[in-house]
């Protein structure tokens, strides 16, 4: 057994540490010692995406990262997209446009499309189509994930 | 305006979008890591397992007197095969559970897992479907001669005297490679025992709450009161998730044993390789056919490879029975004979994954109108067009009531969307430059939303079907509704909330939709089948009808009226033609506080229950697909699909459309990428989704999709099922045009998917154009 | 599926991770972007006792141009690469190639040098290191030394790296304007990795091919160059007919790998493709 080491980070704006074996992921630090199960495991090896966080600002697969490695860095999930009551205008996007089945894919799309949509000024429906391609989905065949994206973007002025 | 109908967004999602929804592994803190030590080997004797000092350890000797598993069907052409929660003495195949450990966390339960040392005496196994029935061929299970669990055959007509009699016999063998079901999220139980009580509460990934309890309370010789199954957030299922797994057994027995809560968290190793497969198929086809196209008989005989073991409840033989009933699908064949067996080898058991079968009949049935028009030098539609139903009820070949559709209406439609005369020009003129399109048609009816006379029909043991739904409302008017059904992800809830609403009067948001935990629910069957919105949706219905009556006859006494002349809707009772009037909140309050005054629902109070036990309604599809094929590397990219639908009424258009676009992708993955492989020692390659290759956005197009509604009586609400449809549909369409593209090269397209390196295969046999 | 566990350690300085490799390298891994290895370790396939995790190591990330050569340090990740980072011919191509890289999320931590570390058949950044004959800056405890990927890729994820050493830069000479590149890479789905890959560098001079580097990947057990099909290409006009011939080269002269993905024969197919595109795209046809 190896020693457990603390490790402080900012999750969605809150400063927290917590103690971990080095071997925890990222993944699993956020759902068990924050109790932050938004940030799904579909995989655990990096295809399926479901358990993408934004990490200093872009998307990472967090079951492919040591919490020890998030020391000092800004971590967000999808508990931090909506603001207080207001949903974040991807979150709204996927409620109105049925981009969401089961919703176990869910949280990693909305935060890859974040990601997307922080990086870029503009984004047009080609390059949407290829980023989004890093995440997979089993209900929806993507129809509307992309439709809703694709709407959000219009909305927050960053469609091409 | 009615809320069926409507795009009513969903009330499941805001908690979704959240990451607040409680999917298994989200419910389980605390609660010990329970995890599987797997046979590395496909076929041999377990000589010994070895576990380090110390560790909390279950192998088959603890369970001893539990189990085993032994899904039954009550025919005699079916071989009952017993399944040990844990092998016992042997293993058959290669991720079979062999011992189970616990421990505080999940990576603790691995170094424990790894630390166990099994020696099993490695025998050579059967794995596919020629090895299975070489004569002399090892046996999977001894009491199942010839590897065969089941072998069913069924005759009508005079198929020998049409064969003589036809112009053309078509005959294929058609070959569909074995599929995943993949649901996004793994397969997981969460068992707590309660100390002072011995109850268990089991909250499960499963499509089939109330089925699972029933299982699992008989093999652990326990009363169903004592076991709770909770089905909570479901991250989809696809029929995976309606079988019985063994390890949830194995959860329950180790919460009841050590006591506490105990967690499997299935991960996606384990879900490619040890969950259940589907699709691993044979067919020999042969179709006789008249010159004018007429489909004159139909001559089948059908392998399902079925793996090592069967699954509850609805057994290995799922697949057969199923392609041997429905082969025929849209067509009017009178003459059909068909020979359908499940066959064992040492491969992960078989379960019902969306289309159980038809996937691949409706494939090799397409395929054999194409064949048959391009050999009668005819038009395919025209050749379909000669086959089709399109007078209705219509009795199937196999003695399937067709209530009606659009089969014929459907595929004109299509035809017109697509513009086959445009596309031919276009892609004349693509081959010109070198470029290889293709347009794919498919066809097909799908049975839905059946009840019990059909699955008795299977003679299955345990006779799924119907549909309860228990509604209350409250003293506020808001109305609560229990359904047996479960939901996996298909937004059921919000669609029983319209359908509710409509029948009880109300807003759709003052609905509650209880599902999934069978201490609050009625005893059900859960989702699967296509079946959830025409069952649990008609028994709504019926239910609602009669809390509208209870409705009606309160408001008659308040408003000294006859209860024939109220009308309810809008949140309102009133008297018809006068402006008399009261708020269905009123009424609530009046028939719990008041209720001295209203004898006649004293009985019942604001609750009323319903069951619907329909015997089936066919909705009915066609795709098409245009393919661009890359001959230099085989690759095949989809241009454009289109869908022309008949679901019968849709009562959440957006929903409906969901439910298509999702199957069609997974039709997508079935006829190009998904392939689970085996190697000749029944290892699986393909247990990473780098290996199992599940389309992404990049892969799927545009889905188009055109609906029409064919008003059925066989469903209550006029809702068809759908949420096969999309699946069944799609693969034959892309192989169609997959073979329409590569038409000059006169090769066969007779297997999916249909890979690259398979098609460069055929091309390398026959490069040049004929 | 959770890894193995292991001892962490995250040194600032170069000197320090060469001390901790001179130390735990035997039954140690590097950590750099970890989208290779956390998976192996997640399968358990791979069980490091030790990870030195290099990302705060200061001064590994850059990527710059200096003396005809594009030198990219330890650190550099894929992403940096989508957009332009050299003049010259490289300019275009290695945003295209980056894009074949997996996806985003990956390309943000996964790292130029840690493809070559790893040396998987189909890494692109190791076809592009093979084909362009780069310099790789290799340091440890003993010292440091540079070697070329003929030596350094000894077969499918084996290198030449020593346990106790670290690959710190690779040098890829920066072509000029007159080089055209192609690039071509056939995968099953987006992302995934290469079953057949090209990357084609000519220097066209009075409409004659002057100069061939032909690098085929993810077809073998390593990248590498075809010198036979350089060699017909060389002298040539480019055309439809040679070109054909250089993929019918290149098809012949690789020992195919064989894989749930793809048989030899089929590998041999996409090679033949992938070098008469990739070649295309550099004659400008």
């Amino acid at each position: 057994m190896t020693d457990r080491i603390d490790v402080t980070f900012t999750v969605n704006g809150r400063t927290r540490t917590i103690r971990v074996e080095p071997r925890r992921t990222l993944a699993d630090a956020l759902r068990e010692e924050c109790g932050l199960t938004g940030t799904h495991l579909g995989c655990e090896h990096g295809v399926c995406g479901a358990c993408t966080v934004l990490v200093e600002g872009e998307p990472v697969r967090s079951c492919l990262m040591f919490a020890v490695q998030a020391e000092g860095m800004r971590v967000r999930t999808v508990e931090g997209l909506a603001e207080g009551d207001a949903l974040h205008p991807l979150q709204q996007a996927f409620w109105d446009h049925h981009g969401l089945q089961c919703g176990f894919c869910t949280p990693g799309f909305l935060i890859l499309a974040a990601g997307i949509l922080e990086n870029n000024p503009a984004v047009e429906e080609a390059e949407l189509r290829e980023s989004l391609s890093a995440n997979l989905c089993r209900c929806t065949g993507y129809q509307n994930i992309l439709k809703a994206v694709l709407a959000a973007a219009a909305g927050m002025g960053k469609l091409k | 305006m009615s809320w069926v109908g409507r795009r009513l967004p969903r009330y499941e999602d805001p908690v979704l979008l959240r990451g607040q929804g409680s999917y298994v592994a989200d419910l389980a803190r605390g609660a010990r890591i329970l995890r599987f030590v797997r046979s590395p080997a496909a076929r041999g004797r377990i000589l010994g397992i070895a576990a380090p000092p110390g560790a909390q350890v279950i192998t088959a000797a603890d369970l001893d007197g539990v189990g085993p598993l032994c899904p039954r069907l009550n025919r005699p052409d079916y071989v009952p095969i017993a399944q040990p929660l844990l092998a016992k003495d042997r293993v058959t195949y290669v991720g079979e559970a062999i011992a189970a450990v616990l421990a505080d966390t999940a990576a603790a339960a691995e170094d424990l897992a790894d630390g166990i040392a099994v020696e099993i005496a490695a025998e050579a196994p059967v794995v596919t479907l020629d090895e299975a029935l070489a004569p002399g061929a090892s046996l999977v299970h001894d009491r199942a001669a010839n590897n065969t669990v089941i072998d069913a055959r069924f005759e009508t007509g005079d198929v020998a005297a049409a064969f003589a009699s036809a112009d053309r016999i078509i005959e294929f063998a058609f070959l569909s490679h074995r599929q995943a079901a993949m649901p996004l999220e793994p397969r997981g139980a969460l068992a707590a025992c309660d100390p002072a009580t011995r109850r268990v509460t089991l909250t499960a990934s499963t499509q089939a709450p109330h089925i699972l309890r029933t299982g699992i309370a008989d093999i652990l010789g326990m009363p169903e009161a004592d076991l709770r199954v909770i089905a909570p957030d479901v991250g989809g299922g696809f029929g995976q998730k309606m079988a019985l797994p063994p390890e949830y057994v194995v959860a329950v027995w180790a919460a009841r044993h050590f006591g506490g809560a105990v967690v499997w968290l299935e991960d996606r190793l384990e879900n490619l390789t040890a969950a259940f497969h589907a699709r691993d198929q044979r067919l020999a086809l042969r179709g006789a056919f008249a010159r004018d196209g007429a489909l004159l008989a139909l001559d089948a005989d059908i392998l399902c490879n079925v793996g090592a073991y069967s699954n509850y409840p609805v057994t290995s033989g799922v697949e057969p029975l199923m392609a041997l009933a429905e082969l025929p699908g849209p067509y009017a064949v009178r003459n059909y004979r068909v020979r359908a067996r499940g066959i064992a080898t040492n491969t992960c058991p078989m379960a019902p994954y969306r289309g159980v079968s038809r996937p691949v009949i409706t494939a090799a049935m397409e395929r054999l109108m194409e064949c048959a028009a391009a050999s009668l030098g005819r038009d395919a539609l025209e050749v379909r067009r000669r086959n089709l139903i399109t007078s209705f009820p219509c009795i199937s070949a196999t003695g399937i009531v067709h209530d009606g559709g659009s089969y014929r209406e459907a595929m004109e439609k299509a035809a017109e969307v697509v513009d086959v005369a445009g596309f031919r020009a276009r892609q004349r003129a693509a081959r010109a430059e070198g470029r290889h399109l293709g347009l794919g048609f498919s066809v097909f009816a799908e049975r839905t939303g059946y009840g019990t006379p059909a699955f008795a029909a299977r003679r299955m043991e345990i006779t799924p079907g119907f549909e309860r739904v228990e509604l209350v409302m409250d003293p506020s008017g808001s109305v609560e509704a229990r359904i047996g059904s479960s939901p996996h992800g298909q937004g059921l809830k919000t669609v029983l909330a319209q359908v509710l609403a409509d029948e009880i009067g109300i807003r759709p948001d003052q609905i509650r939709v209880v599902a999934g935990d069978t201490d609050r629910t009625p005893y059900g069957w859960g989702t699967f089948a296509s079946r959830s919105a025409v069952l649990a949706g008609g028994a709504c219905k019926l239910a609602a009808m009669r809390l509208r009556e209870r409705l009606a006859t309160v408001a008659g006494q308040e408003l000294e009226a006859a209860v024939s002349d109220i009308e309810i809707g809008d949140g309102r009772a009133a008297v018809r033609g006068t402006d008399l009037g009261i708020e269905i909140r009123q009424l609530a309050r009046a028939a719990y506080h008041q209720s001295h005054r209203f004898p006649a629902i004293a009985e019942t109070g604001l609750s009323a229950a319903a069951t619907y036990d329909p015997p089936g309604t066919f909705s009915n599809a066609c795709h098409v697909a245009i393919v661009e094929v890359d001959i230099a590397t085989g690759g095949v990219a989809i241009e454009r699909f289109v869908v022309v639908e008949d679901a019968g009424l849709l009562l959440n258009p957006m929903i409906v459309d969901g439910q298509i676009h999702g199957g069609v992708a997974q039709g997508i993955a079935n006829a190009l990428y998904e392939e689970v492989v085996y190697d000749g020692d029944g290892n699986a390659l393909t247990g990473s989704l780098a290996d199992y290759l599940v389309p992404t956005l990049a892969e799927i197009p545009g889905i188009e999709i055109h609906h029409l509604e064919t008003i059925t009586e066989a469903s209550v609400t006029g809702a068809k099922g759908v949420g096969e449809g999309g699946a069944i549909g799609a693969p034959a369409a892309v192989l169609n045009a997959v073979a329409d593209a590569l038409q000059p090269f006169g090769v066969g397209i007779f297997a999916m998917p249909i890979t690259p390196q398979r098609i460069l295969g055929l091309l390398r046999q026959n490069r040049s154009p004929s | 599926m959770k890894p193995a566990a292991f001892r962490y350690f995250a040194p600032r300085t170069l000197d320090e991770a060469l001390a901790l490799l001179a130390e735990h390298g035997e039954e140690g891994k590097v950590l750099a972007g970890g989208q290779s290895l956390v998976p192996a370790m997640n399968f358990r396939l791979a069980r490091p006792a030790s990870l030195i995790d290099i990302n705060r190591v200061a001064g590994l990330d850059y990527v710059r141009e200096q003396d005809g050569i594009l030198r990219i340090g330890a650190l550099a990740r894929h992403a940096r690469f989508e957009r332009p980072v050299a003049g010259g011919a490289l300019a275009a191509l290695l945003p295209r190639v980056a894009r074949h890289i997996a996806h985003w999320p990956i390309r943000v931590r996964g790292t130029f040098a840690g493809s070559l570390a790893h040396a998987d058949p189909a890494s692109e950044w190791c076809l592009i290191a093979a084909t362009l004959d780069a310099e790789l800056a290799i340091a440890s405890r003993r010292g440091t030394r540079t070697v070329r990927p003929s030596e350094y890729f000894v077969a499918a994820l084996t290198t030449a790296l020593a346990e106790d050493e670290l690959l710190t830069e690779i040098r890829l000479p920066l072509l000029d304007r007159r080089w055209r590149t192609g690039f071509a890479e056939f995968s099953r789905r987006a992302g995934d990795y290469g079953l057949a890959i090209c990357a084609a560098f000519l220097r066209i001079e009075q409409g004659r091919i002057a100069e061939a580097r032909v690098g085929v990947g993810g077809a073998a057990d390593r990248p590498s160059r075809i010198a036979a099909a350089e060699q017909l290409l060389i002298g040539s006009d480019g055309g439809n007919t040679v070109r054909r011939e250089a993929g019918r080269i290149a098809a012949q002269a690789i020992e195919p790998l064989e894989d749930v993905q793809a048989s030899a024969a089929f590998r041999r197919d996409l090679v033949q493709a992938m070098v008469e595109r990739a070649l295309a795209q550099a004659c400008g046809s």
